[in-house]
């Protein structure tokens, strides 16, 4: 028995000590005190192997794309067609012709509005969102909602934090052009049980958008699986680089949509009469792209799989245990969002001192956390709070450091008390 | 960076008992300010008598700078003029922003106790929220105010 606990343990363990060396950033003092990083839902941090690839890459093998005939032109062409096809393996897209290189969620989200949606919208129609969204899932259909009369309709939480199911499904209908999800809650770290919804939304006929934005760093993604139309997420949460980011859209869609931008690489020809279009996913992907950081996203996708989605998810929940056990423990502390599934996300406030002097006081002792609304101000509002704290880890963070961050709150407690 | 700066007694104080806190009923000018990114938010209120702020209160939800400040700002303009009122300002602002600020703490009272914000930049808007409410009050500006 205690031979099979053992090997059950030895299979999902990680060694986080050796993980934490190749994470140079986390090696220093705040404030005179080491570090403890636990910000990782706003941007988690990047191993030494994604720094070198993007310095090597510049160092040797940097030109434009798709268009030199001279060899750092190919190499340059190669690297960053390359990384199309990581990803697209990482997912487990059909093609690579269904992953085009956007600069983040954000942009990948407008682009499904004003491509997807806009064309061929009738005023009235309705895009069907839920009340966990980030921003970013919210703001480009209230946009639409100016350009061409889209009518938001807002799926329901309860005060866990999950999204109401039964009252989604009395929402969708008829004039539903698409249902825009949260894969798992940024501020609240509820994990969607999403596979449900698309299933309700296809017998409907109704696509489907994820943000994936906090799911993808975190757990096994796979779009055959998911049979999402749109998945979304970004880089830098994922130990790649800013500015880069990914819309995966089944090609059958993405052959339908117009360019949603115009310039250079996505066409195939000019002239000053007619422009020929050119093909996925270069026809979304107008201008001179970030090389770099499709190869330093791929080069963290190389890390995260050397480790393991499975491993990584599995570490992450024990340590999203542990500090839900040591935060409720702590006396006037309240952690919003209780889902029963969650991604190691711990949102959380203290009665009668507020998440900004929170942040400040952690800070002072080198703990980093976030604070504020999160872009999730409607979140916000449902619990009738102005902003939380929130604590988010990452396979790198360690027990030890949520005991510092238990310390540095009862710190806060005595410094406010 | 010593967290005793920011967080001196007297601020701590005026946060866990912030002074002339609520509605002013009725008064003679108002206005709102509201930081989002934080989430503060507060509604500055005062009576005037010719040129004089006779009364102040403030009432609203915040971080303790923010909620301190407003309280420590209550006390300090009770009784001025419109126009000590917009010197005092000048001199908060340049003691929460300015490190070699030549202004005389004896002059600033209690209002001191803010200094050790300068050394917080990102908590500047936090103390000076309630400045620049009571300045849209006494101009009687219409749109809610906000220092992010």
């Amino acid at each position: 028995m205690n031979a099979a606990v053992t090997a059950t343990r030895s299979a999902t363990a990680l060694d986080v000590a050796a993980i934490r060396r190749d994470f140079p950033i986390l090696h220093q003092t705040v404030n005179g005190k080491p570090l403890v990083y636990l910000d990782n839902a706003a941007s988690s941090q990047r191993p030494k192997s994604v720094i070198e690839a993007i310095s090597r890459y510049y160092e040797h093998d940097h030109a434009n794309v798709h268009r030199g005939v001279h060899t750092l032109s190919q190499r340059a062409t190669d690297a960053y067609e390359g990384a199309r096809e990581t990803i697209r393996r990482f997912i487990n897209a059909r093609d690579t012709k269904e992953i085009v290189f956007v600069r983040g969620t954000t942009e990948a989200v407008n682009l499904v509005a004003q491509s997807f949606l806009r064309p061929g919208f009738q005023p009235g129609d309705e895009i069907l969102i839920s009340a966990l969204e980030h921003h970013a899932n919210i703001v480009p259909w209230q946009m639409l909602r100016e350009q061409v009369g889209a009518v938001l309709k807002v799926i329901p939480i309860n005060e866990q934090g999950i999204v109401d199911f039964d009252e989604f499904e009395k929402l969708i209908g008829p004039r539903t052009r698409l249902l825009a999800l949260a894969h798992v809650s940024n501020a609240l770290g509820t994990i969607v049980p999403v596979e449900k919804f698309i299933k309700v939304a296809k017998q409907h006929g109704v696509p489907v958008l994820l943000d994936g934005a906090q799911a993808i760093p975190h757990t096994p993604v796979d779009m055959q699986a998911l049979g999402c139309d749109f998945y979304c997420f970004s880089s830098h949460k994922m130990l790649g680089p800013t500015g880069m980011g990914v819309l995966y859209g089944k090609q059958a869609l993405l052959e339908k949509m117009p360019p949603w931008q115009g310039g250079g690489d996505m066409i195939l020809s000019v002239s000053f009469e007619k422009t020929t279009f050119n093909q996925l996913p270069w026809k979304f992907e107008a201008g001179t792209p970030h090389i770099a950081g499709a190869i330093g996203l791929a080069t963290a996708i190389d890390y995260l799989e050397k480790i393991g989605m499975e491993r990584i998810a599995a570490y992450e929940h024990e340590l999203l245990d542990y500090a839900t056990e040591r935060l409720s423990a702590l006396p006037g502390l309240h952690i919003v969002g209780t889902a029963p599934e969650k991604a190691a996300v711990v949102s959380f406030t203290l009665d009668g001192i507020h998440p900004h002097d929170i942040g400040t006081i952690l800070d002072t002792e080198g703990v980093a956390i976030r604070t504020g609304h999160h872009c999730a101000m409607p979140v916000m509002d449902f619990f009738k709070i102005p902003a939380t704290a929130r604590a988010s880890m990452a396979f790198y963070n360690t027990r030890e450091e949520i005991d510092r961050l238990v310390a540095a709150l009862e710190h806060t407690r005595k410094v406010l008390g | 960076m010593d967290l005793k700066d920011l967080y001196r007694d007297v601020i701590v104080d005026h946060n866990r008992h912030p002074r002339n806190f609520g509605k002013l009923d009725p008064a003679d000018v108002h206005a709102d300010g509201h930081n989002p990114l934080c989430g503060d938010r507060l509604t500055v209120y005062a009576n005037l008598k010719g040129e004089h702020v006779t009364d102040v209160k403030f009432e609203g939800t915040g971080c303790a700078i923010s909620v301190a400040s407003a309280s420590l700002l209550t006390e300090a303009v009770k009784g001025k003029t419109r126009s000590e009122v917009k010197e005092l300002f000048a001199d908060v602002h340049a003691l929460l922003t300015q490190h070699d600020a030549a202004v005389d703490p004896s002059k600033l009272g209690k209002l001191a106790a803010l200094s050790g914000v300068r050394e917080f930049p990102a908590r500047v808007k936090c103390a000076s929220l309630c400045w620049h409410t009571l300045n849209a009050a006494l101009d009687r500006a219409a749109e809610p105010v906000t220092t992010e």
